[in-house]
């Protein structure tokens, strides 16, 4: 394996905007609160960056195609300025791309932006997607949530565990996010709700309800990357680097082999396994201080729990019961609320969860401020259980 | 020897309750009263003409993937969904039946199937393979008429050739007569009839003896000889009348089913007939069938010593069994396309269908044949150049591998009410195959309940998608549960 990115590429800045259903915010607004904060926070002028990587989903409801929209709304000085797309794992690419053009000299500077305009449809939940011409003709006219909700079934059946215990296990995934949520101003969520709220809220795709189901929002997050040394040129101290950006492609064997048994994300596994080597972390449970992870449904937040090697295989129902990873436990788990509760903008997701990360290291999260973290974990997954792309990403304090 | 080589049947799953209709529309037609018993049968959303002629087809065929002796498929129906476009071709391709195979769509009278089996005696009397005679119909009628009452839905399936005959062939006759008992101008949906009384008495009365006479003649059998006498009809006692009349005893009459599932239209004669064959018909017993429309035509069969060596693959007895009552007469209206429900902003998404895309996957789609890599022996759906071997894809090692004939299980499931499903809660998974292959598809057919992780599902031929802007038919596979042979008295009543 290649050395990778440990601690070559710092954090000079972040902006995240608030999340929610902003009526009154065009996808422009919304790239311009999370930009105007992070060059604010970097102390940098826009002459100085050099590139500008440019995510979001749905250009159809939200921004148009290409890279123009984000140069044209923030008015930058003709830098390249390239769009990427990978589903909900867009955020987490753009980053990508920003670091390792910093981390191969080809930038001293660059910006990750994602933003994601969903209230403009008209109804709630996600958009229905184009998907080619051939998918269309044999593929199910599936959504997200019965995509992710075939994971408790398959779940249920590998681990035997009862469905009863199980949708209260995933339950309690939602009650401690909206009790994070309710403590982030920015988040589209602030109400603490009950495991009984949960269980009883109508069925949206079996066995998840409503409470099961992240927020659909509109947002923006930004974040802007240098080498630690023009960092500490430019009077940053006590630097957040990166200390591993993987990602996993599924190539079709959970899909169309018969080997994958459905209750878990291979890629995420995969991605985790490169990251935890790529930053030298040898005992993820002991090493990682808090986590973000993506929680699009409460039964993907408790199987990542396993596919990041926290909990062991079968074992995550009860750490989630035991409060684990709650704000009080050993690793805290969307300390922000999550996508649960902050929101979920698509292309916006990846970068939002390395924001919280950010100021918690920084020890800038406020009433919701952990107790020293040295070591923060993003995990973004776009696509289905079935067919994705799995980020993993690893960010600590220097040296740490 | 030529006649009949094998036979099928298909009735859909659901069945209407004729009380439920009636009460709906007891404000608006009283009159209607005295005809509330029994059920009728109905088309799920994405049944038609084309799906159930392929099911009754499956059901004549069997599981074996050797279908070779097929040399022409007819497809017999007064419903079938496309104008342009042969339906009968895609029927050949769902069954993966040869490309050279002769196929032709029969249609414009009630007799139609008929029309069918006549052309499928003269194929095999001229001595080419065997003829698949298939027939279907979906029919729509007016709402709050005898016609949604006395109407079913169903298809049948004979296989007409030399080898095996089970029911020989011993003659016919056709007297084709312009006698409107009710009409139909294309590209319109429902038919206008007649008066009752002159269609019983000069047109039915009058012409189905003459065909019977004719074709009893041509075969030199006696009408006391017939030991079965079917002829499916909406009129009470109307098949028990012609018997009389033509005098054929009164014990050969067969029921028409009127009270389970209704007259089928096109294939109802030769779906009592496969009734019949798979049940009570024993060797040497003679049968006639015919059937009124357009002027009248008639067939007599004997039954020989082969026909306990044919089982059809579930038989018509068996899907009659398996019928669900559903209570919501607004379901079947809106199932029918006559009540129009709130779809929501999801039902918009468009369902255009790129055909170039089809035709290339064509085999993939409507055949349900994957790849199976000839090295690693792992099933590919679909079919792709390079294999998903870990770490070893290999390139260009696929063969073509049929699917539909085999059974699965559910791996993972949900069932989601957000999407826009003509039938909610929309049902979908993945099934893995044995023997190897897994898709993610959808569901049809299912109660609540019905499905877990481990469920042992087989294929169905079905509608995918509708696209109404353009007006076209998507048709692909679905997963439905292996239901037990002969499940009577396991009957459902309400509404799914």
């Amino acid at each position: 394996m290649a050395k990778g990115i440990k601690d070559k590429v710092a954090i000079l800045g972040m902006g995240c905007s608030k999340f929610g259903e902003r009526w009154n915010a065009s996808p422009e607004d919304l790239m311009v609160e999370a930009y105007s904060e992070a060059m604010a926070d970097a102390g940098i002028g826009p002459e100085q960056l050099d590139a500008a990587w440019f995510s979001t989903h749905m250009e159809d409801v939200g921004t148009g195609r290409g890279g123009t929209p984000m140069s044209i709304a923030l008015r930058l000085p003709n830098i390249g300025v390239t769009r990427v797309e990978n589903f909900c794992a867009g955020g987490s690419e753009a980053i990508r791309a920003a670091v390792y053009a910093v981390a191969a000299g080809a930038c001293d500077i660059a910006l990750a932006l994602g933003v994601e305009k969903l209230k403009d449809t008209g109804y709630g939940g996600l958009p229905t997607a184009t998907v080619g011409t051939y998918i269309p003709q044999w593929y199910p006219n599936a959504v997200a949530p019965a995509n992710f909700a075939q994971l408790a079934t398959a779940y249920r059946r590998k681990h035997g565990v009862d469905a009863a215990l199980l949708k209260r296990a995933i339950a309690h995934v939602s009650v401690k996010s909206h009790a994070n949520g309710a403590k982030n101003p920015k988040a589209h969520l602030q109400k603490t709700i009950t495991e009984e709220q949960v269980l009883k809220a109508p069925i949206i795709a079996e066995p998840l309800g409503l409470f099961d189901c992240c927020g659909v929002s509109d947002g923006a997050a930004a974040v802007i990357v240098t080498r630690p040394d023009i960092a500490r040129a430019l009077g940053k101290k006590d630097l957040i680097t990166f200390k591993a950006l993987q990602v996993s492609t599924s190539n079709g064997w959970e899909m169309h082999s018969n080997q994958w048994d459905g209750s878990y994300v291979h890629t995420a596994r995969i991605a985790a396994k490169r990251a935890y080597e790529e930053a030298g972390i040898r005992s993820p449970r002991e090493e990682v201080s808090m986590l973000e992870v993506h929680d699009c449904f409460s039964i993907t937040e408790l199987v990542t729990m396993e596919d990041l090697f926290l909990s062991a295989e079968g074992s995550a129902v009860k750490d989630v019961m035991d409060g684990f990873y709650d704000a009080d436990g050993k690793v805290p788990c969307q300390i922000d609320g999550g996508l649960k509760c902050f929101g979920h903008p698509i292309g916006a997701s990846g970068i939002r969860m390395l924001y919280e990360m950010y100021l918690q290291l920084q020890g800038r999260a406020g009433p919701r401020q952990l107790t020293n973290p040295k070591i923060g974990l993003t995990h973004n997954l776009g696509g289905q259980p079935s067919q994705n792309v799995c980020s993993v990403s690893i960010v600590g304090l220097e040296g740490a | 020897m030529i006649g009949i080589v094998g036979y099928g049947g298909y009735v859909p799953r659901l069945r209407l309750s004729r009380k439920a209709v009636v009460d709906a529309n007891a404000w608006f037609a009283p009159q209607f009263a005295g005809k509330s018993s029994g059920t009728r049968a109905m088309t799920n959303w994405d049944e038609d003409s084309i799906t159930m002629a392929v099911a009754a087809a499956r059901d004549c065929l069997g599981p074996d993937e050797n279908r070779s002796r097929i040399a022409a498929v007819f497809l017999a129906s007064s419903t079938l969904p496309f104008a342009e476009r042969q339906n009968a071709v895609i029927v050949r391709e769902a069954l993966t039946l040869g490309r050279h195979v002769d196929v032709l769509d029969i249609t414009g009278s009630q007799r139609a199937a008929l029309s069918a089996l006549s052309e499928a005696i003269i194929r095999a009397q001229a001595g080419a393979g065997d003829t698949l005679v298939l027939a279907a119909d979906n029919r729509k009628t007016q709402a709050a008429s005898a016609a949604e009452l006395d109407c079913g839905d169903g298809a049948a399936a004979l296989l007409i050739g030399h080898d095996n005959v089970l029911a020989e062939y011993l003659g016919a006759a056709t007297v084709s007569v312009d006698f409107v008992d009710h009409f139909r101008l294309a590209g319109e949906e429902i038919d206008y009839g007649w008066e009752e009384r002159w269609i019983r008495d000069e047109g039915i009365g009058k012409l189905v003896p003459e065909a019977i006479a004719a074709a009893l003649k041509n075969s030199k059998i006696d009408a006391a000889q017939v030991d079965h006498f079917i002829f499916p009809t909406s009129f009470q006692k109307m098949e028990a009348q012609l018997a009389k009349k033509c005098g054929i005893k009164e014990a050969a009459v067969v029921d028409g089913l009127a009270r389970q599932i209704g007259d089928t239209g096109v294939p109802h004669a030769l779906l009592l007939l496969a009734r019949l064959l798979e049940s009570s018909a024993q060797p040497g017993q003679t049968i006639l069938l015919a059937q009124f429309g357009s002027g009248a035509q008639a067939f007599v069969f004997r039954v020989t010593e082969a026909i306990s060596a044919f089982r059809p693959n579930t038989g018509v007895s068996d899907y009659l069994a398996r019928g669900v009552e559903e209570s919501s007469y607004t379901k079947f209206l809106s199932f029918k396309g006559q009540l129009r429900l709130e779809r929501g902003m999801r039902g918009e998404q468009d369902k255009k269908t790129a055909l170039t895309t089809l035709y290339r996957h064509r085999e993939a789609i409507l055949g349900l044949v994957g790849g199976r890599c000839e090295k690693t022996g792992e099933v590919h759906f679909p079919p792709s150049r390079y294999s998903y071997t870990p770490g070893h894809p290999a390139l260009d090692t696929q063969k073509p591998y049929k699917l539909a004939e085999r059974r699965g299980e559910v791996l993972s499931w949900s069932a989601e009410s957000l999407s826009f499903n003509m039938s909610p809660p929309h049902y979908y998974g993945q099934i893995d195959f044995e023997g190897g292959g897994r898709i993610l598809m959808e569901f049809t057919d299912i109660s609540r309940g019905e499905v877990e992780s481990g469920t042992k599902m087989e294929m169905v031929f079905r509608i995918k998608d509708v696209d109404e802007v353009r007006g076209f038919n998507r048709y692909f596979w679905k997963a439905t549960p292996v239901r037990p042979q002969s499940s009577v008295g396991d009957k459902k009543k309400g509404s799914e």
